[in-house]
């Protein structure tokens, strides 16, 4: 089970690592500055396995995948949102970052979660609700179930859809 | 065959059969682009995937222009990382002074009509102003496309925006009425669609123009944005792709180009859109022309029309990064450089400069800057406690004149 961490619509990726930091293949220096114009204390909040919770469009904004790449460097388990910006989206599975898109939920700041992703299933233990993921296309489930974009072509050479 | 848009026409002829929206396809790509934001996590992605050799060399373009010169050992060395990778691989490699990727990639017509081009960068859909279908990607989907060739889409639906009239308000630009795009469409509204821009308005836009309507598609979460070929005019001849009659869209936006005035997005969001009127006076201390929204050549005119031998205050400043290396040539050759030196400008090398908050000329606390870039996303110009305005380049030097936001006209 991890904790929950909400947040809003819109949060685009200058929030999530400003570009001033993206500028690096310095991962440990993306972990520490992720979502720090987002929420200052997000760093003495966040413990390792706890999960992000946005509304609207998380991720628009910038290509970077330093984006997800510092939610995934900080050992942020999860992110759901009602919805993602289509590259950060991408990029998240891309690089191996869980995410799901639960267009209904009722989540509070420091709910109780665990999710199982192959079925889009996330079950809030501390209002005892059980939510459902908007489905993945089989590449993109398939991409993530491998781990990311990386292992994916390692294993198959092409896309299979 | 069913009607088609003119995305579902481009990602059909790549695939050798009629696509239409929602359909996910595997798609040749033509041509691909990496910055020195995006280019070193590609390059390390397309190592890890066992890559040696591009899939086309010819076609692939590493750029140096988002922290150009480097402002430090750290992206010094990603830059050096750079430059050995596009010798080894024999690829396009453009060094720093060259300009922002996008307007690189169109001044080199690095991007024809029809074709399918993957940039890792938001602002990629920029190249639909040459009738080409453009999306942003990220390195790892970047590197994927360097060994392959090819990227996995789904085919966009498409919202149609119609620019009705023959001519702008005096002071308004392509920038004004791309804000009123924004506006409408809001920054989620075409997540993972085409946005397809068509009237006859068209045929009176510059290419310039054109690429200000497509550079803030990704404003809207859009996809990719594409210009209607009406009026397009390039060096060469092409085979321009046109929308069928019947084709279906999502949405369709009607607007008359004769009723917009200048537009103003408000912190922290770029589709807070206002009329410069409304905030009219606000005191801002900082002024900023360039990107691959308002970098051009006619950007830079159209500041410098407004700045003649005139002086900014005491107090406020003007930066200027011009979008490329040719763009700062034919603004010194027309005088345009020199008008707004004498006026007090500070022009900077051509790139991304403080557009994305790395170098040259990050905002104070407390600090308003009026920008003709496209985000002012808090903290996007490197501080979060400062505000960004998003307006034309003649707002921006109207502005910068009176240390207060201002609406350009002639008496400017
Ligand atoms: S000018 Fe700004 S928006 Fe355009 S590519 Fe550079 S950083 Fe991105």
């Amino acid at each position: 089970m991890a904790k929950a961490h909400v947040y809003g619509d819109n949060i685009d990726t200058d929030r999530i690592i400003p570009g001033k930091y993206t500028k690096t293949l310095d991962l440990s220096m993306l972990a520490a500055h992720v979502m720090e114009d987002v929420d200052p204390a997000f760093a003495s909040r966040f413990q390792e396995g706890d999960l992000i919770v946005a509304g609207d469009n998380f991720g628009c904004g910038s290509s970077r995948e330093q984006a997800p790449l510092a939610l995934k460097t900080a050992q942020v388990s999860l992110v759901i949102a009602r919805f993602f910006a289509r590259i950060f989206f991408r990029n998240a599975i891309n690089i191996g970052l869980p995410v799901l898109e639960v267009p209904h939920h009722s989540i509070q700041m420091g709910d109780e979660i665990s999710f199982n992703l192959a079925e889009g299933k996330v079950v809030n233990h501390t209002r005892q609700e059980v939510y459902q993921a908007t489905p993945l296309p089989p590449v993109m489930l398939n991409i993530m179930q491998e781990g990311g974009l990386v292992p994916y072509l390692k294993k198959y050479k092409d896309f299979i859809l | 065959m069913l009607p088609q848009t003119i995305a579902e026409k481009i990602l059909s002829k790549h695939v050798g059969k009629p696509v239409y929206a929602g359909e996910l396809c595997v798609v040749p790509v033509d041509g691909a682009m990496a910055t020195d934001t995006t280019g070193p996590l590609a390059i390390k992605a397309f190592r890890e995937m066992g890559g040696e050799r591009l899939a086309n060399p010819e076609r692939f373009h590493l750029i140096i222009d988002h922290a150009a010169p480097a402002p430090n050992e750290r992206i010094a060395n990603l830059h050096r990382m750079m430059r050995s990778f596009a010798e080894e691989t024999g690829c396009h490699f453009y060094d720093i002074g060259s300009g922002i990727c996008h307007q690189v990639m169109v001044d080199h017509h690095r991007v024809n009509p029809g074709e399918v081009f993957m940039g890792a960068d938001s602002h990629t859909p920029t190249y639909g102003a040459v009738n080409a279908l453009a999306c942003g990607v990220g390195s790892t989907d970047l590197a994927a496309v360097m060994l392959t060739g090819k990227i996995w889409l789904k085919v966009p639906s498409s919202i149609r925006v119609n620019l009705h009239g023959h001519h702008l308000r005096e002071g308004v630009s392509a920038k004004d009425i791309v804000l009123e795009v924004v506006k409408h469409i809001t920054i989620s509204g075409a997540n993972y669609q085409s946005v397809e821009y068509h009237g006859e308005l068209l045929h009176y836009l510059s290419l310039s123009d054109r690429m200000v309507l497509c550079n803030m598609v990704a404003e809207m979460g859009a996809k990719t944005g594409i210009v209607s070929p009406e009026g397009l005019q390039l060096p060469f001849n092409f085979e321009p792709v046109f929308a069928d009659k019947e084709a279906v869209y999502t949405r369709v936006l009607d607007i008359e180009a004769e009723t917009i005035h200048p537009r103003l997005a408000i912190p922290h969001s770029p589709d807070n859109i206002h009329d410069v009127s409304a905030y009219a006076g606000t005191p801002i201390t900082y002024g900023f022309i360039g990107t691959c929204t308002n970098g051009r050549l006619q950007d830079l005119q159209s500041a410098a029309a407004i700045l003649k031998n005139k002086k900014i205050p005491s107090g406020v400043r003007l930066v200027i990064a011009p979008a490329s290396r040719q763009v700062l040539l034919d603004a010194m050759k027309d005088g345009t450089l020199q008008i707004l030196i004498e006026a007090g400008a500070s022009i900077i090398n051509s790139g991304c400069g403080p557009c994305v908050g790395t170098h040259d000329g990050v905002p104070g606390d407390g600090e308003v800057v009026i920008s003709a870039a496209n985000r002012n996303f808090k903290g996007r110009m490197g501080n979060p406690r400062s505000d960004i305005y998003l307006a034309s380049p003649a707002t921006v030097a109207a502005s910068v004149l009176y240390g207060r936001i201002t609406v350009p006209n002639q008496s400017n």
